[in-house]
Order: structure tokens, then sequence, then C-alpha cells
């Protein structure tokens, strides 16, 4: 077990550089002066451009401001941006709102879509079952963003049933909108797959072996059917978690919540590379953190995997 | 081996006394199968796959159905424990259970007869544990499940007495264990622990030990025979191997498409078969053909007599065509930590003679090496050292261009009828694809030589516009010797070719092989697991265990008069070893 | 009539009632026919197999309408508007509501609502099926070389893969095409496709590994065939099912990135007609006129759902597991 934990976070160091250095370059490494295009119209006075340019290593060569950039990741000092802020700061106020997020809306689809996913799986080709599977179809069919605007202004503005915006200080009931939207598209393919798992044990072997010592049906789905469909399942939530946490960027803006989504499309606006390339970064981090509780969660759930 | 046995209390009834003797006609029958039907619903509607079907089996008495792949034997056997996969119904007919109706009970009552009344040992080992559970847990479920009356302590130490009852050492640490940290064997016994927990009246063996070595295969059968008799439990098996099912019960069933062909006490079927079928499952099935073969011998015949297919004419066998020299194969094997790598020798300083027109054997279990050797032969692997000699030529020496000629005189044909075809391309396409790809003849030529190929594995040539998903495990094998023989090759290697086939199928292949071999003058080197077929083909044998030679001799001198304990074993281990001479039919 | 035989067993005893020895009479099938082929059918490939099965599925119809219908309306908007989306716009009109002649009602700009949600498909169809070609060609040479080469390759390409599966797709897309100044569908395309192949790469190499290990492609071996013409003959054709269906389903997710993009101002330019940039557009005006909002979205949806709905046929048509025969 031990040895697989170190082996996958050994896995991780190259992977964690080169997507980084990736981000860092396709943000740097392009033509043109990224100082030069700042301030709007009339851009920035000669002197604020060479300040600026020394700040940010901008007259390094690439590999040194990137080299630069990790020791900023690794220190937690990400500089300040443009307006003067600590980098580090501004990622401190808004992750933690985009994790409440997240988290809520993983919650929300690893519940239901469990659920509903159980039932049509257990009674596959039923009425249940062709429902799900059509409101599932409908889900990911329609867009976040389009979901969002519906739900905001059917739920929120017509009804009154939940808050509209989010606004500065966000609490559980004020993310929930957001968070049922965000959990929208990954509910139905939580359904989907849990579906589809569990019809597939339902037919297994050991099921059948199972029933034939004696075991009541409810026993056998319990302690064997659901058991082993969670496999799948728990390694796409893990996973899952973050691509919510990326993916925040559309329901953030919609619903105007100060988490790391609406952040960063504040400071690509603003075309502040070094917030966007330290978020994008933080982003990235999470995303390989997740994928690799992913794999302890799955060698906790398959001891195939922890003894191999 | 010895059983320890009994171990008995925790509140489960053990069933008769052991070894209770019977007297005939005054038991009650313990199932009654009468004119059961089972159906299936497809796409097509409903499908029958049992008709009409009467069975009978006694208390503590064991019974066999017999049967190929689709005859049925499976469904009666799921229908009886109300275990049918998928749509599958009983739709007419009863099945009775110790005088009780049990066609049509509710679930629960169902529920509560299975593994207290009726247990099952399923068919595949690998896939009938739950890779998530431990084996002593699956074992304790079964316990609970049928009211089993004690604590914790008292059922670990009955799983464990359990485990150990079906022949597993250490039991208590291995009921610890996962299903992958078992072998084949060691997960069948699990579950024959599990079938026989709650001690049920009746035993379902479906095919219980098909998936295992032979060796493995006969150690478990003896094992569960022992054990069944000592608590007296009827046994209900399902097999594919008419010798196996004469050896192991006192009454058959044979069936043919859902129906019962023929049933009756097991010698009387083996000595006198009424049915044509179950006349030619006796003539060929290779346990029991092998089995005339050495009674036959043993009263004096000579191997011309009872083999039509020996090549003949001593001047074929002088030059061999296949000379291999301390083979050797090692590969590494990458361990789970960093430097944990270790060197496994798959090939061990093998060496053998394949003459030219003969037909050579490596017989071996998984993991002997004997297809390891085969792939080195067919230059499809390099050889760690030693040397491969193909018409006194050494094989490694060769330049590319010499290789690719050399391609076109050995061809392979493997186990798997399912996986030797790719899918994607027409029967045409598939035996035309080596001449097309060495060039040989035009296009109208090359086409005349398909028909000609599928003529000669009795094929029509109306096959060649099929796709291999349409034919049978059978039809596949016949295409995949066609395309060997597209090149006009000297060498076969027949990989387990036989192995994966149905009784009949086999035997009719065995006979293809021994014809084209006699026309051609062809050279086999027939790699399997199965020393009953050797007996019906092969002119000599090696042996193979653990990557070694263990006996190299002519497959008479093998049989006759095996020099080594684990050829022995593999010949004990043939399903029918131990019938009465003179019972078979010929 | 089956015959039932009465005989002494060895050792004197008779068998019991119910286990007599039985013969069956030869059934009218007799045993011939355990090798026929049948000559009269037409011959069966895997795909024509599929075929088979999808035309019998209601969805396969349903899906296959949809698509078929986006692609014309795509190709060809003008044969069912002779009004154009950018250009026959009067602010008059703006925020209109569904009039003969425009029954979709109108924008903000005044422009008319069914004109530019039938010109907006070709946008979003013209971005996911290039993403998705893309994707397929790099993804698939990507995964099928780790996976039939393996050693060297293998654990290169797959760090690879992994460094760019690091990176969420709407994330980078976002990103790079916030400092991309030439957006175009192409561009659009381009920045989907180079971080979405990691998926494709993913399942082909999968494949690849288990196809490669088929007896089939041992036999080609042995015929002298040549690694590179053992992977385009046998094991690519063989490993394209799982791949066509990701495709599909996977168009339907570019067609989504494309306008989440659009939608957040980074992805077409307003010059383009996109169905991202109408719901973006439409944002401020739902109260009043809520058909701004709900042509582009439901075109959007449609779109979308044609693609998942053909991806979920696909694959129950290919399903190795309903195969089995």
């Amino acid at each position: 077990m031990l040895w697989y934990l170190g082996r996958r976070l050994l896995q991780l160091i190259p992977v964690f550089l080169g997507a980084t250095l990736l981000l860092y370059g396709l943000v740097f490494l392009r033509p043109g002066d990224p100082v030069a295009g700042l301030g709007g119209e009339r851009g920035l006075p000669e002197a604020v451009q060479e300040q600026i340019r020394q700040q940010y290593n901008l007259d390094e060569p690439f590999i040194v401001q990137y080299l630069l950039f990790l020791k900023g990741v690794f220190t937690l000092d990400f500089g300040v941006d443009f307006r003067g802020r600590e980098i580090t700061e501004v990622i401190a106020q808004a992750l933690p709102v985009t994790f409440q997020l997240a988290m809520m809306a993983l919650v929300i689809e690893a519940v239901f879509g469990l659920t509903f996913g159980l039932i049509a799986g257990m009674r596959k080709g039923g009425w249940f079952d062709g429902t799900v599977l059509v409101i599932s179809l409908l889900v990911i069919a329609v867009p976040t963003f389009v979901m969002g605007f519906v739900l905001q202004f059917v739920v929120g503005v017509e009804l009154g049933w939940l808050p509209v915006t989010a606004g500065r200080d966000p609490d559980f009931y004020t993310l929930l909108l957001p968070a049922i939207v965000l959990a929208a598209t990954s509910f139905a393919y939580v359904v989907r797959l849990t579906r589809t798992s569990v019809a597939e044990n339902l037919s297994a072997d050991y099921v059948r072996t199972a029933r034939a010592k004696g075991l009541r049906r409810t026993q056998v789905n319990g302690r064997h059917v659901l058991r082993n469909s969670l496999i799948p399942v728990v390694t796409f939530l893990g996973a899952d978690l973050g691509n919510l946490m990326g993916g925040a960027v559309v329901t953030e803006g919609i619903f105007n919540i100060n988490g790391v989504g609406g952040t960063l499309y504040d400071a690509i606006i603003r075309g502040e590379n070094v917030t966007v390339v330290s978020l994008t970064t933080v982003l990235v981090i999470v995303y390989i953190a997740a994928n690799l509780v992913v794999d302890l969660l799955y060698a906790a759930l398959d001891p195939r995997i922890r003894y191999a | 081996m010895t059983t320890q046995f009994p171990v008995t209390g925790g509140g489960l009834p053990t069933g008769r006394p052991a070894g209770t003797s019977y007297d005939a006609g005054t038991d009650k029958p313990l199932l009654q199968i009468s004119d059961l039907e089972v159906s299936f619903t497809t796409g097509v509607g409903e499908v029958k796959a049992v008709r009409g079907v009467d069975i009978t089996v006694y208390p503590g008495q064991s019974v066999a159905i017999v049967g190929e792949s689709g005859s049925g034997k499976s469904t009666t056997a799921h229908a009886v424990i109300d275990l049918l996969p998928g749509t599958g119904k009983v739709t007419g007919g009863s099945i009775t259970f110790d005088g009780r109706e049990i066609v049509g009970l509710p679930r629960v009552e169902m529920e509560a007869m299975r593994g207290r009344d009726i247990g099952l040992v399923p068919q595949d080992p690998m896939s009938n544990l739950n890779p998530v559970w431990r084996i002593g847990t699956q074992i304790d479920e079964a316990l609970r499940a049928n009211g089993f009356e004690g604590g914790r302590a008292e059922r670990k130490e009955r799983v464990a007495g359990l485990l150990a009852e079906a022949g597993l050492p250490d039991a208590a640490r291995r009921a610890r264990q996962f299903p992958h940290e078992f072998s084949g064997g060691m997960r069948q016994r699990s579950l024959i622990a599990i079938g026989l927990a709650a001690r049920p009246k009746l035993l379902i063996a479906d095919e219980p030990t098909s998936a295992l070595d032979v060796t493995v295969q006969r150690q478990i059968l003896d094992h569960l025979e022992v054990l069944t008799q000592e608590l007296g439990t009827a046994v209900l098996f399902i097999t594919h191997d008419l010798g196996l099912a004469a050896e192991r019960a006192e009454h058959l069933v044979v069936m043919f498409k859902g129906r019962v062909v023929e049933s009756g006490p097991a010698r009387q079927i083996l000595a006198d078969p009424q049915h044509p079928y179950t006349k030619r499952l006796v003539s060929s099935a290779p346990s029991l053909a092998s089995r005339r073969i050495q009674v036959a011998r043993e009263e004096g015949a000579t191997p011309d007599e009872l083999l039509s297919h020996h090549a003949d004419g001593e001047e074929t066998r002088r030059r061999p065509i296949v000379q291999v020299r301390d083979l050797t194969k090692v590969f590494q094997i990458r361990g789970a930590r960093p430097g944990a790598s270790s060197d496994f020798t798959a090939v061990d300083n093998v060496s053998f003679t394949l003459p030219r027109g003969e037909t050579l054997a490596l017989v071996g279990e998984s993991g002997s090496g004997k297809s390891t050797a085969a792939n080195m032969v067919l230059g499809l692997l390099e050889p760690t050292s030693g040397v491969v000699e193909f018409d006194g030529t050494d094989v490694a020496g060769l330049s590319p261009k010499e290789q690719f000629a050399f391609r076109r005189r050995i061809q392979p044909v493997f186990q798997n009828p399912y996986g030797s075809l790719d899918p994607m391309f027409s029967i045409f396409s598939s035996i035309e694809e080596p001449l097309r790809l060495h060039q040989v003849g035009s296009k109208k030529e090359r086409e005349a030589r398909v028909r000609e190929l599928l003529d000669l594995v009795s094929l029509p040539a109306s096959t060649m516009r099929r796709f291999p998903n349409e034919l049978s495990g059978g039809q596949r094998q016949r295409i995949a010797i066609a395309r060997a023989l597209a090149l006009k090759p000297e060498v076969i290697v027949l990989d387990e070719a036989v192995s994966a086939l149905d009784v009949l199928v086999q035997a009719q292949i065995l006979e293809l092989l021994g014809s084209l071999q006699d026309e051609l003058g062809l050279s086999y080197l027939f790699i399997t697991h199965d020393l009953a077929v050797v007996r019906q083909i092969a002119d000599s044998v090696v042996v193979m265990q653990n990557g070694q030679v263990v006996e190299y001799a002519s497959t008479d001198a093998v049989f006759d008069n095996p020099r080594q304990q684990y050829t022995r074993d593999l010949l004990a281990a043939i399903p029918g070893a131990g019938l009465e001479d003179a019972k078979i039919a010929g | 009539m089956p015959e039932n035989r009465t005989e002494t067993l060895p050792g004197g005893r008779r068998p019991r009632p119910g286990q007599e020895h039985f013969a069956a009479e030869l059934d009218e099938g007799g045993l011939g026919a355990v090798d026929a082929v049948s000559t009269t059918d037409a011959p069966s490939s895997l795909w024509r197999d599929a075929w088979r099965d999808m035309r019998r599925r209601p969805m396969f119809w349903v899906a296959s309408a949809i698509i078929v219908l986006v692609v014309i309306v795509a190709a060809f908007p003008g044969w069912f508007t002779d009004i154009h989306p950018r250009f026959d716009c009067n602010l008059a009109d703006s925020l209109g509501a569904p009039e003969p002649g425009h029954p979709f009602g109108y924008d903000k700009q005044g422009c008319d609502i069914f004109s530019r949600t039938l010109y907006g498909a070709r946008a979003s169809v013209l971005v996911g099926v290039m993403a998705t070609a893309m994707v397929v060609l790099l993804g698939t040479t990507m995964g099928a070389v780790a996976g039939y080469f393996g050693g060297w390759f293998d654990a290169i390409l797959s760090r690879i893969t992994d460094i760019f599966f690091a990176i969420p797709l709407v994330l980078a897309a976002i990103v790079i095409m916030s400092i991309t100044t030439n957006r175009t569908s192409f561009t659009v395309a381009f920045v989907l496709a180079a971080f979405g192949w990691t998926s494709i790469a993913r399942i082909s190499r999968g494949t690849v590994m288990s196809v490669k290990n088929n007896e089939f492609v041992t036999a080609a071996k042995s015929l002298g065939m040549g690694r590179g013409g053992i992977l385009l003959k046998h094991v690519l054709p063989n490993s394209a099912a799982p791949i066509i269906v990701y495709a599909t389903v996977a168009l339907g997710t570019f067609i989504v990135a494309e306008a989440t993009l659009s939608f957040l101002g980074i992805g077409l330019p307003p010059s383009t007609v996109s169905w991202g940039g109408d719901i973006s557009q439409a944002q401020n005006a739902i109260r009043q006129a809520p058909q701004i909002l709900f042509y582009p979205a439901g075109g959007l949806a449609l779109t979308v759902l044609g693609f998942i709905m053909m991806g979920d046929v696909v694959r129950d048509a290919l399903d190795p597991k309903a195969r089995k025969r």
C-alpha cells in the first residue's frame, strides 16, 4: 500500500512540472509584450512598464522566469498583481468559497446520482429507468450556463425560493442554487455510470453465487451489487472534484460569486497574467490532488489494487 | 489427502450419517424433475432451451448431466436452484425437492432453501468470488444466511474448519485473504466450502473443475467425492466430459439440444449406449478413446490398427524438420516496488526433435512453459539461449529476408476459436491474407487457392463470404487451419488447437488434422494440457513441468511405461482412467 | 415410443424408479447440421450486425434525424430563411415579439432570432466536427503508438498524456482563448482539441493493448507481417468501436465547450453568429423576452442531445458484451 502511494506520488512530480510549465509557457511565451498592452488605449508610462517588467522577472530568460514562478508556488508567494494586491491573499480569499461550492455540488451529485442510478439499474428497462435515462440525457444536453440562467430566473426571480446571487460572503443557503447548477451535468453522468455498473454487476457470477448461498435479496444487493458498483462511481466522483472547481468559472460568473472562477475571469479580462497562471496552477494542484485521492479511494475499495 | 471431518455443531444439520448404504427402491427421491421446460425470451421470441427433461436424484446419490455447450445442462441445473440467468423462465413441468414443488415457490421461501437444502459449486472459480470481500467473509455470509447459531469467534472457527475441510492448508490465515491472492484451485476449494457450508442435501456442481489444471482437477474431484460421501450429500454433476461423468456418478443423463437423449446407470451407458448421439459421444470422448487404445494395446493390438493416420514410411523420418537444443527463455518480472524485479525462467534448457511427417506433443499444465517454447520455435520470441534449427538451419542467424521466407514453412493454429480470426476480415480475406502478403499468384489464382483450401478443410466455398462471428467454434478452427495451410508450410504448430472445442467437434478436427498429415506430409508440433488427446494424435511426447522437460519418449512408452511421477500423475488425471477395462463400447 | 430397458446393475441391484436405462428416439433434427454453414442469409460483419441492431432502435432514428437536420441547417442556412442574421436588423424591432415572417421574434439588436438560430448552427457544428477530427487523429495516434509499441514509447507518451490530462479542458481553453487575438472557428477547435485529446488517447491505448494480445495478431506476426502493417490492418480496425463511441459523445461536449467560451466572450468573435454568443446576449433580456434565450439554447441543447443519443445507440450496438454469442 505504501509502495503504491509512493509510486503514485512520484509519478505526479513530472505531471505537475509539465502541466505548470505548459500553462506558464502558453501564457508568457507568446509573441508580443505583455506589458505594452496594459493600461488600455494610452498604455502605461515607460517607467512604470519597466518597473512591472522587473517585478515580474519579465526581463529574465523564460526558463528563469518559470523557475522563479515555481519557487513562488512552493513558498506560497505568488507576488502581487497589477493592482498591488498579494496574489496569495486573493487566492486565499477565493479558494474556500469555490471549495465549498464544489463540495456541495459533489454531495448533491453523489447522493442523487447514486440513489437514482441504483434504482434505475436494479429495474433496468422499467418506467423509472426510462424516465431517469431521458432526464439524464436532457441534463447533459443543456449546457451549464443555460441551466444556470433558467434556474436563476425561474427558481430565484420568478418563484423567489432561493437567492439569485451570492454576493460577498456566501453561506450554505445562497450557494445552494449555484451548487445544484454546478452539479447538474455531473449528476447525469453519475446516474448513467451507476446504472450501467449496477446492471452489469447484477448479472455477475459472484452475485449468482451469493444468491446460491441463500442470502436474501436485500443482502445480495447491498453487500455485493452496490458495494462493487461503487468502485467506478467513486473514482468518477473523486476526479470530478477537480472538474467542478475548474468548471466553476461559468457558474460563479452567473451567480456573481467571488470564488476562484470569478477571480480568474476577472484577471483574464484585466490581462493579469501572473494572477491567471497562479490561479490555474492552484486549480491544477487541486486537480492532481483529487486524482491522487481517487487512486487511494480506488485502492481502498478494490483490494486487487491495494496489494498490487 | 486426508479430510479433517467431521466439523459438526453450531446448529446446522449435518445431513445423513457418513457412509449410509441404501437399498434400491425404498428411498423417496430427493429431487425429481419431470417434463421440465425452460424458455428464454429473445429478440425473435421465446426460445426453449430445455424441453421435456426428466431427472431423478435419490438422497446421497451422485448423478451427472452430460452434454456439450448449448445442450441445456447448465440451464437445467440453474432451474433447480431458481437462478436462471436473464430472461430464463420455467415454462412447464415440475421440480420437486424432498416431495415439495419448488417451481413457482415465493422468493422468500426459495431463498430459505438455497444454501440450506440446495448448494451450488459454480463453474468458473475466477469470476464466482466477489473480488472485494475476504474469502472468510464470503463463507461467513453463507453460514449466517442459513441460520448458523454462534458468535463471531465460533463462526470464525467454523469458517476455518470449512476451508480446511475443503482441503485448504493453513485455513485460518487463508480466510483473511482476498480472492485475487488465491490460485484457481484454491478458489475452487473455497467455492466448495461455500457450497457445503450449510450442509445442503443436494449439491449442484456445475463443471466444477473444467477451468483448472488436470492434476488439480483430479485432486479436487476426489476430495469432493470423499466429502459428499461422508456428509451424505447428493451431488448433481454438470459436465461435458463423459469419462469424468461415468467415473464420478452412478447415474448419467445425456442431454443434447435441450432434451434428454439417454439416461441410465453410468456403466451401462458406457458399455451399451443406445442413442446415436450417445454412441458418438462415447466413441469420441478423448478420455475414453485414450482408455480404449490403452486397453486394446494391452490386448496386443498394434498402433496402426488403432490410429489410421500415423505417418508411414521410414524414409521420411530420416531428417528432423525441427530440432531444438538447450532452449532457454528468461523473463524479467517487474515487481511491485522498485528493484524488486526478478528473473523467471519460463523455459529451461529444453531439447527435442520433430521428425518430418510426424507429430510431437508438448504436454504440460499452465505455467509449464510449453507455449513459450512453441513461440520460440515459431520465431515469435527470441530465445535467451539455445538453438532452434529448422531443416538444418539455425533460425536465429536468418537475415530479415530469409526470415520472411522461413515464415512460409512453419505456421501456427491457436486455441481460441474466437480470437484467432480477425473479426473485421471476411473468411476470404483471412485465408487470402498470407498469400497476398507473400505475393503468391495473381488475384484469380489466389481466389482459386482459397477455394481449394476451404475444400481441404471440408467447408463449402460459399463460406468465403462469411465473417467469423457467423461460424461455430469448430468452423472457425477449420478456417484457422486453412489459413495456416495457405502457404504450404511443412510444420504446423498447434497450440491447444482443439482444447476449446466440444467433444464431437474436437474429434472431427483431430480427424481432419490426421488426414491432412497423411495427404500433405505435414509435421505437427502439438501443444496441449490434455494427455488424452495426445494418445490419439502424437507419435512422441515431451512432458514439461515448470519450464523443464520431465519426460521425453514415444507416445506408447509414455503411456505404457511412464518413468516419472509427474507423468504418472498426469496420466492418472485423465478422467475415466479408473474405469474398468472393456466396459467402454468401441 | 421411448424404450425403457430394465436391466440389472452389477451386483444384482436393479435401478431405482425413475433411473432405468432410457433412450430417446432420434428426433426429426437428427445429429447432422453440426457444421453446416448458412448459405442463404447475407453475410454479417461486425458493422453490418451493429447496423442491423441500430436500425431496430427508435432512439437511433431520432438521433439521426436531429443530426441530419442540424448538419443540413449548418451547411445551408440560406435554404430556410432569406433574412440575414446580422445585416437585416433594425433597432426598432429590438426584443420584438414573434410576428409573421419572424416566427421567433427579435433579439436586442433587432435581428431575426429565427435566422440567427439557423446560422448559429454552423459555428457549433464546424467547431465540433473540427475539434473532434483533430482529437481523434491526435488521440488515436498517441494512444495506439503507446499501447502497441509499449516500453519507452509508452512511458513517455503516457506521461505527456497525464500532463495534458491534469489541466481541465474548459479551464485550459479559457486561459488560452483569453490571450488569443485571432479567434476563428479553427482556433477555437484547435485549442479545444489541444487539451481534449487525452481521453481518446487513454481509451485507444487500452483497447490497442487488449487487441494486440489477440491470437489473430500473433497469427499475422507469424506470417511475417511487419509491426506497422499489423497495427494498421488488424489492431486499429478492431480498436475503432470505443473510439467512435467516444468521438460521437465528444462532439457534443465540444459544441458545449465552444458555446461556453463564446458565452464568456472569449470564444468566437461577435461577428460570427453563434449560439453561445446569443445566449450571452440574452442574459439581460430574459425577463422581457424569454424567446431570445429559448431558441439559441434550444438549438444548442437539441444538437448536443442528438450526438449524445447517437453515442449511446452506437455504444449499445457495438458493445462486445452484448455481441457475445
